[in-house]
């Protein structure tokens, strides 16, 4: 297997690792340089932090094994590569009357960290996770690939499936694909004008795609208030693919500067009319909204940018929105700020979701970012809440053990699978997830 | 009318995304190569993205046996039958400064193979009087240039082969493509140090059909090795010889 040495980097660009990375294209390259020298397996990099890198070490880059391996027709059941990314299904497979059961914010995600994050989507309290669809998953061990599911081994599955790669690369996997009633998504837009409107709708929401949009910059009797987006899949409309854009160049600091993301955020609520609209949108652009600008990540500029995720149990609905309170004071969010009700499917030890709410916004990365940052995670942590590792890039290891309840059962089955530590990233080194000493 | 695709070398990088694009438009592949678990898998993606077959089949450039089966079922094909090669090897050309009995398998993989191939498969293209072939060439073959000449030098061989096989075949209807990529972000080059210009698989794959369609009978792809080759191939040799590029 022949090794790339390579600076590489997290969506968010805050963290760097200087590495070298193997690309195998043939399943018996993958098993080669698994057997030769074991690494964590990394696929597009979409984790914002630091969970997809391995500062000073090796490791496999899986994006090129991509090729789906097997599809029933009758049942929908797939078995695809890890390294297939979710738009790549999704365009695969939507004109065809199927979709991805679950699907992450963005299309450039791979199954591999799909299930390696378990993934959750719009459909989230009523599909429950990614990894909960997830059938059967094929392991890269250094002796030999090894068939895993709930049903033959399922520590090894919780394990894995939201396990950061710690129990080794992961080469396929099943899972079932849904019957969709076309490949258009006719979505239902509404002004939310306060947060205590907002909970109330999420809660009542009976559409199977649900999500929020606030905006984090508007506090005081404006506090939470935001777009209301709940969808079902439609057909018999035929839209034509739109070429995508990219941002060429890291963009100057003052592109999102809190007046500018004020502004934008305030027309951005207002372009949705006061009664509401239903418009038809192709289902990548519902599903993946952000990935029409490729490199969207270069408008922080070349510092990068931090995201926050946390979920806080439904009981703890007035702590999240003294979260949010904070946040809009201090004039540090971005345009993209998510509210979204979560159900209790989660499928793995490490699973980020909970029955509760969840949400997620950037920050350019500054000070004043980080140390905003602390005090959320200090407050989740208090709400009972917990962080989203595909996101995190500041959180401390002292929160983790209350935040992840079944983190010692998680150790322990990885233990056995990698005692070495081989597949150890530098996530799971910052927040000391494993025992490595 | 259905299409039959040979594509020779169905494992290369640019072959894979090129198969998955004629697999979306629905036609029949026969994937052909040496690798047969690997083109298995690649051959299952294909049908699962729309082809409406795909079938793997052994074939090594160096082994002119491993070809007449594939004659025979382009024979017996009934739609139009297009061939596209994409086989070839590129050794570091210190190694085969080192050991140039190198050279000979270098010239069969990128070269001779595919022209022995293609010129046994001319009479049933000539006689079906359509169809398309894809040469792939690469930019090396433009200039002998001090990295990579022996790999230039059978690259250049097959750009000359594929001209002539254009001159040949279009008499009967047939269109030939040659294929000159720059840099492409495969396995051959990962690792390599500032490549210029580096393209995506996807990229390439999409140009080739494009042209294919349009039938170019010369492809630079991406398009700005045209200009980059242009003016490569304009120095004179007595500067060209000093250069290190």
């Amino acid at each position: 297997m022949r090794w790339k040495k390579v600076e590489y980097t997290g969506w968010g660009r805050v963290h760097q690792a200087n590495g070298e990375l193997a690309r195998p294209e043939r399943v018996s390259d993958i098993l080669l340089a698994t057997k030769d020298e074991a690494a964590p397996a990394l696929g597009m990099r979409r984790s914002y932090g630091d969970a997809c890198l391995n500062d000073g070490g090796k490791a496999i880059d899986m994006s090129r094994l991509d090729r789906l391996l097997s599809f029933d027709e009758d049942t929908g059941l797939v078995h695809v590569e890890a390294g297939l990314q979710f738009g790549q299904l999704l365009k695969i497979f939507a004109p065809l009357g199927w979709l991805p059961p679950v699907m992450p914010g963005t299309g450039f995600a791979t199954i591999g960290g799909g299930i390696a994050m378990d993934v959750h989507g719009k459909n989230h309290h009523g599909a429950g996770s990614f990894g909960e669809h997830v059938t059967e998953l094929t392991l890269a061990t250094p002796d030999q690939r090894k068939v895993v599911s709930p049903e033959n081994d399922a520590e090894l599955f919780k394990a894995t499936v939201g396990g950061l790669g710690q129990t080794g690369p992961i080469l396929s996997a099943k899972f079932r694909l849904l019957k969709a009633k076309g490949d258009v998504m006719v979505v239902t837009e509404r002004r939310v004008k306060t947060w205590e409107d907002f909970l109330p709708l999420l809660d009542a929401s009976e559409a199977t795609y649900t999500v929020g949009w606030i905006d984090a910059t508007a506090w005081g009797d404006k506090l939470g208030r935001g777009i209301l987006e709940e969808a079902e899949t439609g057909g018999g409309l035929v839209r034509a693919a739109k070429r995508s854009k990219s941002v060429p160049v890291n963009a100057p600091g003052f592109a999102l500067s809190p007046w500018v993301v004020r502004a934008f955020n305030a027309a951005y609520w207002r372009k949705v009319p006061s009664a509401g609209r239903t418009v038809v949108k192709p289902v990548d652009d519902f599903f993946f909204p952000l990935d029409k600008i490729h490199n969207w990540n270069r408008l922080y500029g070349k510092q990068g940018f931090h995201q926050f995720q946390c979920v806080v149990p439904v009981n703890a609905a007035d702590q999240l929105r003294d979260m949010v309170d904070k946040i809009a004071r201090s004039g540090l969010a971005s345009p993209l700020a998510v509210l979204k009700r979560m159900g209790p499917g989660r499928a793995g030890y490490l699973s980020f979701p909970m029955e509760g709410y969840t949400l997620a916004l950037d920050f350019r990365n500054t000070p004043q970012a980080e140390t905003l940052m602390r005090k959320l995670e200090d407050m989740t942590l208090a709400a009972s809440g917990r962080i989203y590792f595909a996101k995190d890039s500041v959180a401390r290891p002292k929160s983790i053990p209350a935040m992840y309840p079944d983190l010692p059962k998680w150790q322990e089955t990885v233990a056995k699978a990698d005692p070495d530590g081989t597949y150890a990233t530098d996530l799971v080194r910052r927040l000391k997830l494993r025992d490595l000493t | 009318m259905s299409q039959t695709w040979i594509i020779l070398g169905a494992t290369s990088t640019i072959a894979r995304a090129f198969a998955r694009l004629l697999a979306a438009r629905g036609h029949s592949l026969v994937l052909a190569g040496r690798d047969q678990n690997e083109l298995q898998i690649i051959a299952e993606d294909c049908k699962i993205r729309g082809a409406e077959q795909a079938e793997a089949v052994p074939f090594d450039a160096r082994d002119a046996k491993t070809f007449d089966p594939i004659l025979a079922q382009a024979e017996q094909c009934a739609g139009d039958v297009c061939v596209a090669v994409f086989v070839g090897s590129m050794p570091p050309q210190d190694e085969i400064d080192q050991d140039p009995s190198l050279i000979d398998g270098t010239v069969t993989d990128s070269f001779t193979g595919p022209a022995q191939f293609l010129t046994a498969i001319a009479p049933v293209l000539e006689q079906k009087g359509k169809g398309t072939v894809i040469g792939v060439g690469s930019v090396a073959g433009d200039r002998g240039r001090l990295g990579n000449y022996v790999y230039g030098a059978a690259k250049a061989g097959f750009h000359t082969y594929l001209s002539g096989l254009r001159n040949r075949l279009g008499r009967s209807g047939v269109h030939v493509v040659t294929v000159k990529p720059g840099t492409v972000d495969t396995a051959m080059t990962w690792g390599m140090d500032k490549l210029p210009f580096l393209a995506q698989p996807e990229k390439v794959a999409g140009d080739i059909l494009k042209a294919a369609d349009k039938k170019k009978d010369t492809l630079y792809t991406p398009f700005i090795w045209w200009p980059v080759m242009t003016v490569i191939r304009s120095i004179p040799e007595h500067v060209f010889k000093k250069l290190k590029i």
